[in-house]
């Protein structure tokens, strides 16, 4: 009997709370709201760690808490590819050079860390040589030399054992001819990629001049990697630091703790303040959850940095309160139609044109999640954080960005298809916002007679078996894919060389570049990539650019922006350009 | 009996057998009807930056251009015997049962299995416990007060608990107990029982509930319908003849009547939650099978989600004999043979 009294009383509060909740939420909202007019008052304005620091504070102590959403791709520094991971891994590894930890703009400069200095190019940029700080440790003391730079960058070349890592150092260095990586090609010798001289020196040769090599220098992979104590695919368990913080608990899948690295040597780091005494991280975490506990102050950061969900967003929006505790800053990505110049009658420019200014931008816009959540509505490629980027708008879709009927008609008819085509458009299953995306544009093409067949892929195998291979794609008629792009890092080469260089389409698929092929734009990549100095290499990127938009083999929907949370336990928080998002390496705690 | 539970048990194994066999067809054999390539199913276990070179030699070392025969068999070898598995350095043996190897995540499932299973457990059994008594009681007081006040009550909350989808019903006890009222943990945090078996009480407290509300809610009324006709039998009436205590007639007579048709549910639904409380563990964000499953979903990662079925398979055929064997203990009519 007791204990049917307790379940009636457990399932009268819950049919209460829902009631409550049916009530415009207020019940579930105000114990955040009560809590957020002090906390705006402390925490800045919207936007305010866009530009600044928002509580600035040296105070050291204290437990960080994170949460992810989804799982790791890897903490191995040869084998991660997410953004947020490479902010994070600042923390516990230290790459030849860094992205500097602060607002805006000067998040994208790069700065020395493991090395003295950037990069000494010679031989017309194909050898870049770095000299290493002294007195940098491993977590067990044991001091870094320029070897173990090398033989980290040789165990991320093999791409059986790290599957999510990137092929630059791969496709770039001049490495033996048919050398597998530091697992299968152990007693190979590859002076031809990497010197090292002597324990402090290390030189990388390429097989063609980059200018901008100081980027890859940034890599993870250029982290230190001890090999004694490399474990290969399962080194992600106990990666071996080199930064402020070592690795504590880690269960692969539920989350890990770091704590301080008592090897680690200030004097050594003028990058990192090392302020927390440690961090907790929980991995898939229900995502609405995450919201709603950085909300109420229970946690201090979703650590995918890529926004809150939109249920949170219906309680942040028209709360100014609350509003004022978050940051939308537009990043590094850009959301897109490839408009496949081999699919009929798309290889003639005219149709492409009529796509361009038939488009609604501002229905996109909606799909896409909207002014905060989805993006900036684009009108080219480069996002305005990368260098490079210039405003500009080669088909204008309306005054209203509601899409040019007039404009499209004419161009159709200069298409010889004065009543429309049919074609088939390309998204992945899986996303939402992909498929709303994709029948905004159905809807508003249809206004001119194209009549676009939504055709949904799995996104495991978008790229490499539909609407990335270049066959399956021509045979099936994809005219248009949706599409989309975060730059690897925040310069014209990072963003734009993977989507709109044709030599990276692979007749096996698995390009991201799915629709640009243009003999002239490859020239104009080779040109940036060779030329030293920043100011003329940028002006290329911007060129490129407007060659790919007079093309129309893209249709720019928008420039990514999400909804960030500021933490109400956390201070220094800034969100850092090159990331997009708050910058884990400067947050402490209040 | 004996050669009930023989026969039952090598009978488990076969229908285990099957359901392996059933899904292995599923990822192995269907997309090659569907006309992908060795080097099709390669591909998701290389990444997307492989070449078309390493996605081939991947093929051939996964073993995806052998015959589907040979690939099942080395895959029930594994289970049976282990296997072994490159992680780089080095070759590492992945011992029996070894249900296989992510080459997503790159470890081997059976120990994330076996690391994920005490907290379905925990949840499933905790949650069951208070399911059943909360709904048999219920049920049973329900229909003995058929019509009052107590029974409508009753019955209006359990259409309530049946009606509400737990993400909703959980992510509300959340945000009002764990980040309101602050009185219950927030969401992922589990420890283990012989860490702390309070704070793993404590702990689990708001998913045993909201995991309770939902199946309280059937279980009261399959009670109350179940126990308004075995209270109404000839057999009911003759005990109350012989004198016996009305609260004796209630659990010894009506009740045990009324527990057989329960009995068969509880079995599948207790079967099915160890094997994976897949929205209760996916809203509170525990680390259980679950969870795990559809993670594994999500990144189409094929031998963790072979894992998963083949231990919620197992679960459910185990919780099925054993109801079959409670059958006996519950109900004196029935005689296995």
């Amino acid at each position: 009997m007791q204990k049917t009294t307790r379940l009636g009383v457990a399932a009268l509060s819950a049919v209460l709370a829902l009631g409550l909740a049916a009530c415009g939420g207020g019940s579930t909202t105000t114990p955040t709201s009560s809590g957020a007019p002090a906390a705006a008052g402390s925490t800045g304005e919207f936007n305010g760690a866009l530009t600044a620091v928002v509580n600035p504070s040296d105070k050291k102590g204290g437990i960080l808490k994170l949460a992810n959403a989804g799982d790791w791709d890897s903490l191995d520094p040869g084998d991660t590819y997410y953004g947020y991971s490479w902010n994070f891994i600042r923390l516990y590894g230290r790459s030849l050079v860094m992205f500097k930890s602060a607002p805006g703009k000067t998040g994208n400069e790069l700065t020395p860390d493991l090395a003295e200095g950037l990069g000494t190019p010679s031989d017309d940029a194909k050898t870049w040589t770095y000299k290493l700080k002294a007195g940098i440790k491993f977590e067990d003391g044991t001091p870094v030399t320029s070897k173990d730079v090398k033989y980290g960058v040789e165990r991320s070349f093999d791409k059986e054992v790290f599957p999510d890592g990137y092929t630059y150092f791969n496709d770039f260095l001049n490495w033996p001819k048919d050398y597998k990586g530091a697992y299968k090609s152990k007693d190979v010798n590859t002076d031809s990629a990497i010197e090292t001289p002597d324990d402090q020196t290390i030189v990388f040769h390429l097989k063609q001049p980059l200018s901008n090599f100081d980027y890859f220098a940034q890599l993870p992979a250029t982290i230190p990697v001890p090999k004694d104590k490399d474990t290969g695919a399962k080194y992600k368990e106990h990666v071996i630091s080199t930064g402020p913080y070592k690795f504590d608990k880690n269960e692969i899948g539920k989350g890990f703790t770091l704590v301080r690295n008592d090897q680690w040597d200030p004097a050594t780091d003028p990058n990192r303040k090392a302020l927390p005494d440690g961090y907790d991280v929980a991995t898939n975490v229900n995502a609405d959850d995450i919201d709603n506990r950085v909300l109420a102050g229970d946690l201090d950061v979703d650590v995918t940095g890529t926004g809150v969900q939109p249920a949170a967003l219906g309680r942040i929006l028209p709360d100014p309160a609350v509003k004022a505790g978050t940051d939308n800053p537009t990043g590094t990505r850009l959301w897109y139609t490839s408009i496949n110049g081999n699919v009929a009658p798309l290889d003639n420019l005219e149709c492409r044109k009529a796509v361009e200014y038939a488009a609604d931008k501002t229905a996109l816009q909606t799909a896409w999640g909207g002014e905060f959540a989805g993006g900036q509505i684009a009108t080219s490629l480069l996002p305005p954080s990368i260098p490079g980027h210039e405003d500009f708008n080669t088909w204008v879709p309306g005054a209203d960005n509601k899409g040019d009927v007039t404009k499209a008609k004419e161009a159709l008819t200069a298409c010889g298809q004065p009543n429309g085509f049919e074609t088939n458009i390309a998204y992945r299953a899986e996303r939402p916002k992909e498929k709303a995306a994709a029948e905004a544009l159905q809807q508003s093409l249809g206004r001119v007679g194209i009549k676009l067949t939504l055709k949904p892929f799995p996104q495991t195998d978008y790229f490499a078996l539909y609407a990335g291979k270049p066959g399956y794609a021509k045979d099936n008629k994809l005219g248009l894919a949706m599409n989309g792009w975060q730059s690897d890092w925040p310069d014209g080469f990072g963003f734009l060389q993977q989507i709109v260089d044709s030599r990276v389409i692979r007749d096996t698929g698995g390009s991201s570049n799915i629709s640009v092929r243009d003999p002239e734009v490859d020239k104009l990549i080779d040109q940036a990539m060779e030329q030293t100095d920043p100011n003329s290499r940028n002006g290329i990127w911007t060129q490129i650019d407007k060659k790919v938009m007079d093309d129309a083999y893209i249709l720019p929907n928008v420039w990514a922006k999400a909804l960030l949370v500021r933490s109400k336990n956390a201070t220094n928080v800034f969100v850092n350009d090159a990331y997009g998002m708050y910058d884990y390496l400067g947050m402490g705690v209040k | 009996m004996v050669t009930y539970i023989i026969r039952r048990l090598i009978w488990s194994v076969v229908m285990l057998s099957i359901v392996s066999i059933i899904t292995f067809a599923i990822f192995f054999l269907v997309p090659r009807l569907a006309g992908a390539t060795s080097e099709d199913l390669a591909a998701r276990y290389v990444g997307r930056t492989a070449s078309a070179e390493q996605v081939k030699v991947a093929a051939e070392k996964l073993g995806f251009n052998d015959p589907l025969v040979v690939q099942y068999g080395r895959f029930a070898k594994g289970i049976v015997v282990g296997a072994d598995y490159d992680y780089g350095p080095g070759v590492e043996r992945c011992p029996a049962p070894c249900f296989g190897y992510s080459f997503l995540t790159r470890l081997p499932v059976w120990p994330d299995l076996l690391d994920r299973l005490p907290v379905t457990i925990s949840l499933a059994l905790g949650a069951a416990v208070i399911w059943v008594i909360a709904g048999v009681a219920t049920g049973v007081l329900s229909a003995l007060k058929r019509g009052s006040f107590f029974d409508r009550a009753a019955m209006s909350i359990a259409l309530a608990g049946v009606s509400m989808p737990i993400f909703f019903t959980g992510m509300v006890s959340l945000v009002l107990f764990s980040y309101g009222l602050k009185i219950t943990v927030a969401g992922g945090t589990y420890t283990p029982f012989l860490t702390n078996p309070a704070t793993w009480a404590y702990d689990l407290l708001l998913p045993w509930i909201t995991l309770a509300f939902l199946y309280a809610a059937g279980y009261a009324r399959l009670t109350r319908a179940g126990m308004l006709e075995t209270m109404n039998e000839d057999y009911i009436r003759t005990a109350r003849a012989k004198g016996l205590r009305e609260r004796t007639v209630v659990v010894k007579h009506g009740l045990r009547g009324a527990l057989t048709p329960i009995l068969t549910i509880f079995g599948l639904d207790l079967g099915l939650l160890l094997g994976g409380a897949v929205l209760t563990e996916s809203t509170y964000s525990l680390p259980g099978i679950g969870k795990y499953a559809i993670d594994a979903i999500g990144r189409q990662d094929l031998p963790q989600v072979m894992g998963v079925t083949l231990v919620a398979a197992f679960f459910v055929v185990v919780a099925n004999l054993v109801v079959d064997l409670l059958y006996a203990v519950v109900d004196p009519r029935v005689r296995l043979v």
